[in-house]
């Protein structure tokens, strides 16, 4: 059980993580790289889930694709069920990593110099390219600690997700809804081995993420 | 770590978890994760991730106080080939709120019937499947430690009890238990200020575990689990709150009759058996409204999960 629980939430993390890290480097960069009417309202819309309750976080998520709303409709209506799936799981991962994978991206993409992007504008490169062999390459080491952080988060999600995807046995229970489960029936032995496996993970995730940063 | 309980009672063999499988988890994890992929990387429809309605197990969305005598009923109900069962546990009102949104649920049991009634006038319960399945006692618990013997509830309004961890007073059934209560004996708004209210009973049983609260109010049943807490006072069943579980089948069932096979389960000998060895006071099919007050102490034997 604990391997299964550990594999499951690994995999949805990883999962979540592959999907928010291309639209959340791009985003990161423009925000880094672009002035536009209706920035500071972009950068804080992004940044909401990680100052927001988780739970509330989830609850919102809950109306967006639940069946009384049109997203939910929409969904159910081409045959993709999201609540109490593996997909409410990566959800709301996803969403709660986004702010960090922008932020820390943001920062990597801040720290190049403007001159190589500059230089290779002046030579013919479009937006595009320069981005593809000039930013993102020199601004490796952000968007990997991005990534990074944004599964570390994922791996802990539980607000969110405990209220879009339940805590169903083998099926969308998480280290951390297990560890709540766990603890709340009084299960303390289980929840201790799976506190330990999420200490260890998150330790190592965010050691490597600290190696990245030097 | 591979059962989460020890039960006394014969446990059937076979796996608990209705997933358990690794090959069937994996296959069905690629076909997921390659859909998300796909869905995220151009806009396509995933294939539908569940099977086809008919092998699934039965989800049950039920009050967190009901977990180890559900898990217990839910294998009983398997090994008898009956069908499967997944229950999904936490506090009736979040439950409540993700049936009334739509999440695909099969069976819902509530701590209480405002959570059902509420569920019921969101339009999402199919009404006439619903029924009444056991009842159960409040009492007032205080760390094991440092036992002690109240004469009355009021006696918490002193200053020896600090912090009385509760179900939050609004939402979570215990909590709006005990606050009937207290109101209906004079308390409440004495003892307002100490209340710490916490998500579910079962946390509130964990603040007193732990001594992060002077007393707590849980079920009868809840205290029965823990060797950690001492029981203070039992609110005589007379004067407590009618305390209901009901449950009914979800009008989103994709299947209603095993559903309802299920829940005629739930209501029927075997499963009353094992709800009275845990402590669950079950009513008479006359809806007897008096369970004897705290005479039925729940067997040791039938103590699980701890």
């Amino acid at each position: 059980m604990i391997w299964q629980i550990t594999w499951l939430t690994v995999s949805m993390a990883l999962v979540a993580t592959l999907i928010v890290l291309p639209p959340g480097v791009l985003l990161a960069w423009v925000l880094a790289r672009r002035q536009f009417a209706g920035k500071t309202f972009v950068e804080t819309v992004v940044s909401l889930p990680l100052v927001m309750p988780p739970v509330a976080t989830g609850v919102i998520l809950l109306y967006l694709v639940g069946s009384r709303s049109p997203i939910g409709r929409a969904l159910a209506s081409i045959g993709i069920e999201v609540l109490f799936t593996r997909k409410a799981v990566v959800m709301a991962m996803a969403v709660m990593s986004l702010p960090l994978v922008v932020r820390t991206a943001r920062a990597g993409f801040e720290q190049v110099s403007t001159r190589y992007e500059d230089i290779a504008a002046t030579l013919g490169a479009g937006p595009a390219r320069i981005f593809l062999t000039i930013s993102l390459p020199l601004a490796w080491p952000g968007v990997l600690g991005g990534a990074v952080l944004g599964f570390s988060r994922a791996v802990g999600e539980f607000g969110a997700t405990v209220m879009v995807a339940g805590a169903l046995p083998g099926s969308t229970r998480t280290l951390a809804t297990a560890i709540y489960t766990f603890t709340e029936t009084g299960q303390d032995r289980e929840a201790a081995v799976l506190l330990a496996v999420s200490v260890t993970i998150a330790f190592v995730a965010l050691w490597i993420a600290n190696r990245i940063g030097r | 770590m591979k059962k989460g309980r020890q039960a006394a009672s014969p446990p059937p063999a076979g796996p608990r978890d209705p997933f358990s499988s690794f090959s069937i988890l994996n296959s069905k994890f690629h076909v997921a994760a390659v859909g998300l992929s796909l869905a995220a990387a151009c806009g396509g429809t995933p294939p539908a991730e569940r099977a086809p309605a008919g092998e699934g197990p039965i989800v049950v969305s039920a009050a967190m106080s009901l977990r180890q005598v559900l898990v217990d009923i839910g294998e009983v109900y398997e090994a008898e080939g009956r069908g499967r069962t997944a229950f999904n546990f936490g506090p009736a009102n979040s439950l409540a709120r993700q049936i009334i949104e739509g999440a695909p649920v099969d069976v819902f049991v509530s701590a209480d019937e405002a959570q059902m009634n509420a569920a019921v006038a969101a339009g999402a319960m199919a009404e006439e499947t619903r029924v009444d399945l056991v009842s159960n006692q409040l009492v007032i618990i205080v760390p094991a430690d440092r036992p002690e013997r109240l004469s009355s509830a009021s006696e918490l309004a002193g200053a020896a009890f600090r912090r009385i961890a509760v179900g939050e007073p609004e939402a979570v059934p215990v909590g709006v238990y005990a606050k009937a209560y207290f109101e209906s004996i004079g308390i409440w708004s004495a003892l307002a200020p100490k209340i710490v209210p916490v998500t579910s009973v079962r946390a509130a049983l964990g603040a007193v575990e732990d001594g992060g609260a002077d007393a707590g109010v849980v079920y009868r049943t809840d205290a029965a689990l823990s060797s950690r807490v001492a029981v203070a006072f039992e609110v005589p069943v007379a004067e407590g709150p009618r305390i209901r579980y009901v449950a009914a089948v979800t009008r989103a069932s994709a299947r209603p009759d095993a559903a309802r096979a299920f829940l005629a389960f739930l209501a029927g000998p075997e499963a009353r058996a094992l709800f009275e060895k845990s402590g669950f006071v079950t009513l008479t099919p006359s809806r007897r409204d008096e369970p004897d007050a705290g005479s039925r102490r729940p067997e040791a034997g039938s103590r699980t999960g701890i």
